[in-house]
């Protein structure tokens, strides 16, 4: 298994090489110089050398955040067989959830938090039930139910907001969240220069580190792979398909709604209405580039965060679109996903026996291998090897 | 030397055709003559290369080395259509028919008839489809929907394809998988009209007792190579055997005498609505009991899988009882029915009988794992999982290039199949099911495997086989039970009967037997 | 009765202006499925093709008539799709990349992209267009009493081009050799391979047509009722996806399912304005369309058409 550990981190270094080449190649083609551009990005997300830059290394992990999560719940999703595109309506409806409470009560502030995190959570968590149930009873593909309820959620935020939370200045925020509210900490801001750094952050870390265990040493995460891999032969062996794939959106969801928590009472300072957010769809992107493994979302979201936090600082300083993240962003994304394939052409190609290639195949990126009824090809390579 | 009427007499010589695959040599060096107006077999146990080689001729795949000739001249197939237009047509094993689409759309696609402003003129070519199955006797319907039409029919579409294309040299892959003995016979007729026809074919099988039946000549082949061509007639099936596998193989399954004990399993007027709304299996009764093999014979489609599948869980029972040990399970979850003492060996081994991507040890534990000593308060303790593994490993003779650590995939299919085996009769079961469990095995597995069965059967263990093959019925079972059209038409001592009349029965003409 | 009829006549311009772009990029959607490559990135090759006909307009308009501009946009918009969907074409048949990923890196690479460029060219990330194309009523057809005024009046010429795509696309997909081949590859494509059908081959011409549709409606979203290139197509295209599912993978299904949406979406829009309809909560019209997809999901999730072989990779000499 270790290979194979090691060839995923491969691939994904390379797919982040491949985006940044193409970056490149784009500063270019609009006249800028890429070594310039590249310098304000990364000084931009990580702030070394500059006068202020431990608040932008807190502004980059307070972007991450939500990143990590997203990234965590469409990861777990897929290891366990399924296509969560509904991170960002489950965001939405766990963040609605989480600042409903915070607006709400008044608590002390640790009080509030586990409230916070619980709302988010459950909100999430619902909203993530509802396809996976769609899913098991009734073989609805995840995909097209999680896009519709995306957009259920959007409007239901559109209208809830302005109806229950109405912001005294704008039609389209809610109230201010206090801070004692959230995730929002002073001494912490404090320790990294008045950034958003907040709380957040390490409940994040705390569900990388939870979910790996669950994926890795749990009956749970022994099933739920299992069905992600082959749901017939689970079914077959008494596993109980239906609940796997409920619980597993129950828990992406519940990931993606503490995503909508640590953004709307951590990150900022109100909710808006009308936005769909990118993190949902960039969970997707980070899942990709941490071949769907916890710590390889924690450290892909990372890499994210600081795109996205140094794109302004890069923009101010050399007049680049700041949309170039996004490019570079979308293209590792590709990468990610058609280089394990090259590889696996690559390798074919060399001829080396079946068996070092199956080892090696990546089963977690691409859909699991169709099976093929017809075994004779299997069996005529593998039937006579044996004696 | 008649060198010249022996060339002009071979409408297809594939000459020295070797063939690789990474890791392994599928043809070696092997040539094949088929001469114009015969029937000839290639012969060789599965895994033996005649699949491939047949790949080679019909355009599918490119030889490495060697040439193939057609009717004289040096030919390149580099594809089916060139195939095709060499008059080479194929009738391939798992039919190749898109299933909403009528017999006639499947027959004309990549052939289709002149467009007009009202599309394609499919009237037409329904009309000449219709006379070509008039001609040979196909008794096909144009207009049908493969969906709906039998496996039988399927087959002759499948033969009508080839004709419609004019094909004058007509491959068989494995065609009788899917017959009665019966529907054997008549297509061994169809095939020896074809070639009073003038067209020449080609019989891919493992099956001795229809080259006798068929063929005018055989080639054998063995890992790869040739073994020898011979003329059926002057040729013996135990000689065949001997060239096909390389020793000689005991026709005989040895089994030891019936110890007989209680009843273990228990159906009672089953009913099992079967995929297309209507009932798969109508009022079925039959009981297991330890110590005894109850074979299940019939054609594929006739209610076997409802049965298998309402026993182990996988589908709904309408009415009736499945008793296991005196206890009805019918309404039992799946998982209740392994620890009430089901096990099963699965038709489909990388459909349904292992996660290939997880390793083998995680696969020897897919119905154990949440039972101590394999987890604990919902935590896995790999290390026992890991000595099960090896446990399993080398009682069952699974090898693997990396021991329990091995990924599922990267098995060969018979080991694949003896893990499985192992993972099932490991779990001691009351009842092992298996479906299919020697498809698509070389000999040696198959034989393996039988052991096994066999035991489980001696040391009192009920046993339920189903299996699409007769020989491996009426070989190890005790009692055969032949179902045909969802219903159980009787049931016969094996050692009492024989392959015509369970053939009959197979066919749902049998008599009333009493349990 | 007699008020339903003059709402439904009133907002049926603009329902019917609001499913056209829907329409076609289901329609392409439906070619590529049908060959059997899942495309979920209609979205984001709407966006390219929405780009690429702001793009042209914005540097052609100060050199010719409004009008002309206007249809080289759209000419380039089914061009610059087609051509950019060549990617997910690659990833998926010939590198057998999961189709969904693909299709998603897709979306996510043609925002990014088009906002760029955009960015680069006006400095702001938005190109606005003079003016695109104006509504007509058809002569003689637009007295029809009720059909007239709901079908007829205020029409785009890009209305009707659809609506012949879509005849001849219908056609095209069954009662040609090309689509009897198409099908075939979607359903069994191993039986086409085996019947000599290039199969890789007509499933890059698929979905290439699915992103000249595709580019077709964003380009038409564009020149009928946004007027200005903003990085996104409003999530039409994947409403579009779920229209393909709904409508069954038929082109009658398809064209009643973007329809539906077309109607329900502008119902919802001007609901304020209806008395009859401005009692319902703004909240409920608006998630009705989307409820209604799920239920109609689960309705037809029994008997899905879906095509067989939709989203697998197909692997030459598999038998």
């Amino acid at each position: 298994m270790k290979k194979s550990r090691l060839n995923l981190l491969i691939v994904s270094l390379l797919a982040t090489f491949f985006g940044l080449v193409a970056g490149a190649l784009l500063m270019l083609a609009i006249g800028s110089n890429p070594i310039d551009g590249y310098w304000n990005l990364f000084q931009g997300g990580l702030g070394f050398l500059l006068p202020n830059g431990i608040t932008r290394l807190g502004d980059t992990l307070a972007k991450a955040t939500p990143l990590i999560f997203t990234g965590l719940s469409v990861a777990f999703a897929f290891r366990t067989g399924l296509f969560n595109i509904g991170a960002a309506g489950q965001m939405l409806f766990g963040g609605l959830c989480a600042v409903a409470v915070g607006l709400t009560f008044t608590f002390p502030q640790p009080v509030m938090i586990l409230l916070v995190v619980f709302a988010g959570c459950l909100g999430g968590a619902i909203w993530g039930i509802i396809p996976g149930f769609l899913k098991a009873k009734f073989n609805v593909h995840e995909v097209v139910s999680t896009i519709m309820m995306n957009w259920i959620a959007y409007w239901i935020v559109y209208y809830t907001i302005p109806a229950f939370f109405k912001g005294p200045f704008l039609e389209t925020e809610s109230k201010l969240i206090p801070d004692a509210a959230g995730f929002k900490m002073q001494s912490l801001s404090n320790l990294f220069g008045g950034s958003e750094i907040n709380l957040g952050l390490f409940f994040a870390i705390a569900s990388v580190i939870l979910i790996a265990f669950i994926l890795n040493k749990t009956v749970l995460g022994y099933e739920l792979k299992a069905v992600g891999f082959n749901r017939h032969a689970a079914e077959y062996a008494g596993i109980n398909v239906n609940r796997n794939i409920i619980l597993s959106m129950m828990i992406a969801g519940g990931l993606a709604g503490l995503a909508g928590a640590a953004q709307y009472m951590g990150n900022a300072t109100s909710m808006q209405i009308g936005v769909m957010p990118t993190q949902g769809f960039d969970g997707i992107a980070v899942a990709l580039l941490g071949a769907n493994t916890p710590l390889g979302a924690l450290l892909a979201a990372l890499f994210f965060g600081i795109l996205y936090t140094g794109k302004g600082y890069m923009n101010a300083k050399t007049s680049i679109p700041p949309e170039i993240a996004d490019t570079i962003i979308a293209t590792i994304i590709y990468f990610a996903a058609t280089s394990i394939l090259i590889q696996r052409v690559i390798e074919w190609t060399k001829k080396k026996g079946p068996r070092k290639l199956e080892r090696q195949r990546i089963a977690e990126e691409s859909k699991p291998i169709v099976v093929n009824e017809d075994e004779k090809s299997e069996d005529e390579k593998g039937g006579v090897e044996d004696e | 030397m008649n060198l010249g009427v022996i060339v002009l007499d071979n409408v297809v010589e594939m000459l020295n055709i070797t063939k690789d695959f990474p890791g392994i040599r599928a043809n070696d060096d092997i040539t094949l003559q088929l001469r114009k107006g015969e029937i000839h077999a290639l012969l060789g146990e599965n895994g033996a290369g005649k699949s491939t080689l047949m790949s080679v001729l019909f355009g599918l795949y490119q030889p490495d080395k060697g040439r193939i000739l057609v009717n004289g001249k040096a030919v390149h197939i580099s594809n089916p259509n060139i195939a095709n237009d060499l008059g080479i047509g194929m009738v391939h094993q798992h039919f190749k028919l898109v299933h909403n689409f009528t017999v006639t759309e499947n027959i004309v696609l990549g052939k289709e008839p002149k467009m007009s402003i009202l599309g394609m003129d499919l009237k037409l070519a329904s009309q000449k489809i219709k006379e070509l199955s008039d001609k040979y006797n196909l008794n096909v319907e144009p207009d049908s929907r493969i969906q709906n039409i039998s496996v039988g029919m399927q087959q002759r579409v499948e033969i009508l394809k080839m004709l419609y294309r004019d094909a004058e040299i007509l491959i068989f892959d494995e065609p009788t998988a899917v017959l009665t003995p019966q529907e054997i016979l008549e297509l061994i007729k169809i095939m020896k009209n074809l070639v009073k026809e003038g067209k020449s074919i080609i019989l891919i099988t493992h099956k001795l007792r229809e080259i006798i039946a068929a063929a005018d000549r055989c080639t054998v082949l063995r890992r790869g190579k040739v073994v020898g061509t011979v003329d059926v007639l002057g040729t013996s099936q135990e000689t065949m055997a001997e060239m096909m596998v390389g020793r000689m193989i005991d026709f005989e399954i040895a089994k030891k005498p019936q110890v007989l004990g209680k009843t273990i399993l228990e159906i009672a007027n089953l009913n099992v609505m079967s995929n297309k709304k209507v009932l798969g299996l109508k009022d079925f009764s039959v009981t297991v009991r330890a110590g005894e093999i109850l074979g299940v014979a019939g054609v594929d489609g006739n209610g076997q899988t409802e049965l298998m599948e309402a026993i182990t869980g996988m589908r709904k029972v309408e009415s009736g009882s499945i008793l296991l040990n005196g206890k009805d399970i019918k309404s039992s979850s799946i998982r209740k029915r392994i620890e009430a003492g089901i096990a099963h060996i699965p038709e489909d081994r990388q459909k349904r009988g292992l996660v290939l991507d997880y390793s083998l040890e995680n696969n020897l534990v897919l119905e154990v794992y949440y039972k101590k000593p394999f987890s604990k308060r919902g935590i896995l303790n790999q290390k026992e999982i890991n000595n099960h593994a090896n446990k399993v490993i080398k009682q069952f003779d699974v090898r693997a290039g990396e021991g329990a650590f091995s990924l599922a995939r990267s098995l060969s299919g018979g080991n694949q199949q003896k893990a499985i085996v192992g993972r099932e009769i490991d779990l001691n079961p009351d009842l092992l099911i298996a479906v299919q469990p020697t498809r698509g095995l070389d000999v040696g597995s198959i034989e393996y495997i039988h052991k096994r069965i066999l035991e489980q059967r001696d040391s009192g263990k009920a046993v339920l086989l189903v299996s699409l093959e007769l020989d491996e019925i009426l070989g190890i079972s005790d009692r055969i039970a032949v179902i045909n059209n969802g219903e159980l038409v009787g049931i016969v001592d094996a050692k009492d009967t024989d392959e015509n009349e369970v053939g009959l029965m197979m066919m749902g003409i049998g008599k009333e037997e009493a349990k | 009765m007699n008020e339903a009829i003059s709402v439904i006549e009133s907002i049926s311009p603009y329902a019917i202006v609001f499913t056209i772009p829907l329409l076609i990029a289901a329609f392409g959607g439906l070619f590529s499925e049908r060959s059997g490559v899942v495309n979920i990135g209609l979205e984001g090759l709407m966006v390219i093709g929405s780009f690429a006909c702001a793009f042209t307009i914005y540097k052609l308009q100060d050199f010719m008539p409004q009008q002309e501009a206007v249809w080289i946009g759209i000419g380039v918009a089914v061009l610059a799709s087609a051509l950019f969907s060549l990617l997910h074409a690659f990833a998926s048949i010939s590198l057998n990349a999961n189709q969904v990923i693909s299709g998603t890196a897709i979306n996510m690479i043609a925002g990014a992209l088009t906002v760029f460029l955009a960015r680069n060219i006006t400095g702001s990330g938005n190109i606005q267009i003079k003016s695109g194309l104006t509504g007509f009523d058809v002569p003689f057809l637009k007295d029809i009493p009720i059909l007239g005024k709901i079908l007829f009046t205020d029409t785009y010429w890009t209305s009707w081009l659809v609506f012949l795509i879509l005849g001849v696309g219908a056609f095209v997909l069954y009662k040609t050799p090309f689509g009897l081949r198409l099908r075939a590859c979607g359903e069994h494509p191993q039986a086409a391979d085996a019947a000599g059908v290039n199969v890789f081959r007509i499933r890059y011409i698929a979905v290439m047509i699915s992103g000249a549709f595709s580019g077709l409606g964003g380009a038409v979203i564009l020149v009928t009722f946004s007027g200005e290139f903003n990085g996104n197509v409003f999530g039409l295209g994947f409403l579009a996806l779920a229209a393909l599912i709904f409508g069954q993978w038929k082109p009658l299904g398809i064209l009643g399912a973007t329809l539906f949406f077309g109607f329900a979406s502008t119902i919802a829009n001007v609901s304020q304005v209806i008395p009859s309809l401005a009692q319902i909560p703004g909240v409920i019209l608006k998630i009705f369309p989307y409820v209604v997809t799920l239920i109609a999901l689960v309705i037809f999730s029994k008997s899905s058409q879906a095509p067989r072989a939709s989203g697998e990779p197909f692997e030459h000499g598999k038998r």
